[in-house]
């Protein structure tokens, strides 16, 4: 089997796909949304509970790819707690990691954990699987009412 | 036989021809694609690849014989022209059209389609009229028809399959009733690869005073298929299926239905007089045609249909049959793996799930083992809904493909298995 393959199925992702963190709707949310991949079928929504600027809580259901599930229980746990502001910046990061030249290196501490998406960008057509739960996410944020969707 | 079909004997034809057993070891020679690429192509069912001999019709249409058609005296245009005719003539035989006049060229089978529900549609269907199509249908069977019922306050039917995904006939029967005008149904299922009983099918909807519309994507490049035989109204098929260009389908219609039908689009090519006051309207096909048509794409197409024809259908089919056999006993020994679509008349479709992982994730990693495999809902989600699955993995299978294709594809899922343990 490949590196690549080992690289993009990394043990974390696979155990957050087996087992979703936050795989729920939070008792109590004020903003959600829904994320779409009309390509593979992906639908997952995001739950937010935002008070004072400070993402309290967060869940997402739905259904998805190993790389989707993961990278949406991995966000739930990285974003809870955190400012509106730090958590805009984290999908940044997030986005930039998962879309660049592997030589760029923008791998750095601010993502933690979410760095075991790294392995995407050599997998161009999984991108929109590992950022579907952040676009839904940034459409709860703004509370826009509307659907994410990776077309 | 067409002028481009006759220059490029295929690999597979001269075997068949010389009465040796079809080798599709040998027929892939015919497919650059498949040359020194590595590539384990199964995904023909969303469109097939082509042979050279198709290549080359279409870059000696262009570089000798190419001119606008049906307007020129000079006689490189006339030439293009028979060209053209002559496809259209091939096609008629292909699937057993009495007349070519049948044969109307059109861009794929879903343009077909709409052809049919904007003219004889919009002509015979009338609020708390019905439309009866089956739960297995490509969302091209489904929406244009669905548009057609809203605009015109008409209800859409819709017969159920069965677990294993074969129609369940009784029911389809007591769906039809006197306000049933249109009776629209896949000869074979993409999804599922099912096999409908479209004889059948006529023969009921007929009694009733329906017209049948076939929609034949799936089943031309598989399956030997007389349009009289099958008593249907209408035929759509696409070119790019049957190991043609994109951009080309045809809609085959019985001429007394065509001749009663209004235009689709109107423009040059499908009139007969054109005056402010009143414009008249060419005859069938041309009615159907306006504007200047795919002329290379239907040269290419021409150029499949005969190297189809050299291979011979029935050799094919038998092909298919039998890998078809192996390929699903090779899957039913892979733990987890769930066939969906497992009727007793089923065509080279393998639409399955592996327990516990995504079928995206199934196709990336089948990718990164060069299998080209589809995932996904497959333009059927009532299909997907049924099954209860959001997606599936499909295999399907052409001419070209041989054993170790199937054996590569179950050595790569024992690969998923093993990364997703």
């Amino acid at each position: 089997m490949s590196s690549d393959l080992r690289e993009l199925y990394q043990s974390v992702i696979i155990d957050h796909n087996k087992r979703p963190r936050n795989f729920c709707k939070p008792k109590c949310t004020n903003r959600s949304a829904e994320g779409i991949n009309p390509l593979c079928g992906d639908q997952l929504t995001v739950y937010l509970d935002v008070e004072d600027g400070i993402v309290k809580d967060v869940g997402f259901s739905g259904t998805g790819c190993a790389i989707s599930t993961a990278s949406a229980s991995l966000m739930t746990q990285s974003i809870k707690g955190r400012k509106i502001g730090d958590v805009e910046h984290l999908f940044e990061e997030f986005r930039e990691m998962v879309t660049s030249n592997p030589k760029s290196n923008v791998e750095d501490d601010e993502l933690g954990k979410l760095s075991v998406f790294s392995g995407v960008r050599e997998f161009p057509m999984r991108v929109k699987c590992a950022t579907l739960a952040w676009h839904a996410m940034s459409e709860a944020l703004h509370d826009t009412g509307g659907t994410a969707t990776t077309e | 036989m067409t002028a481009a079909g006759r220059s490029a004997v295929s690999a597979a034809e001269r075997l068949t021809s010389r009465g040796e057993c079809f080798d599709p070891a040998r027929a892939r020679l015919d497919f650059p694609i498949l040359q020194n690429t590595g590539l384990i192509f199964l995904d023909s069912a969303a469109s097939a690849q082509k042979p050279q001999c198709v290549i080359d019709a279409i870059a000696n249409c262009y570089s000798r014989d190419y001119a606008n058609i049906h307007r020129g005296i000079y006689e490189l245009s006339a030439r293009a022209t028979e060209n053209f005719e002559a496809v259209r003539r091939t096609t008629q035989q292909f699937i057993g059209a009495s007349e070519a006049r049948e044969i109307v060229f059109v861009r794929n089978t879903t343009e077909a389609i709409n052809l049919i529900a904007a003219t004889y549609g919009r002509q015979n269907v009338g609020p708390g009229d019905e439309v009866l199509i089956t739960e297995m249908e490509h969302h091209s069977n489904i929406v244009p028809w669905q548009m057609l019922c809203e605009a015109k306050g008409a209800v859409l039917r819709v017969a159920p399959f069965d677990d294993r995904g074969a129609l369940i006939l009784e029911e389809f029967e007591k769906l039809l009733c006197p306000r049933t005008k249109i009776v629209a149904v896949a000869h074979i299922s993409n999804a599922l690869g099912t096999v409908n009983p479209i004889a059948e099918i006529t023969r009921l909807a007929h009694a009733h005073g329906a017209a049948v519309i076939i929609d034949g994507a799936q089943a031309v490049p598989h399956h030997r298929v007389d349009v009289v035989d099958l008593d249907c109204d209408f035929y759509a098929l696409s070119g790019h299926k049957v190991f043609g260009p994109t951009g080309v389908g045809v809609l085959y219609g019985k001429a007394a239905l065509l001749e009663s039908m209004p235009p689709y689009q109107g423009g040059g090519s499908m009139i007969q007089t054109v005056r402010f006051e009143k414009t008249t309207y060419a005859g069938i096909p041309q009615r159907f045609e306006a504007g200047t048509p795919d002329i290379g794409g239907v040269t290419g197409f021409g150029a499949a249909l005969d190297y189809v024809t050299g291979i011979g259908l029935d050799v094919i089919e038998s092909h298919e049959r039998e890998l078809l056999a192996y390929a699903t006993d090779a899957l039913a020994e892979i733990p987890g793996v769930r066939l969906i679509g497992t009727a007793a008349h089923k065509a080279a479709v393998l639409s399955f799930s592996l327990d516990g992982v995504h079928p995206h994730d199934v196709g990336s990693i089948l990718d990164h083992e060069g299998i080209a495999v589809r995932t996904g809902h497959h333009c059927a989600q009532p299909v997907m809904e049924h099954f209860g699955v959001p997606a599936t993995v499909r295999a399907s299978l052409a001419l070209y493909n041989t054993r170790e294709d199937i054996d590569a594809l179950v050595r790569a899922l024992h690969t998923v298995r093993e990364l997703f343990q």
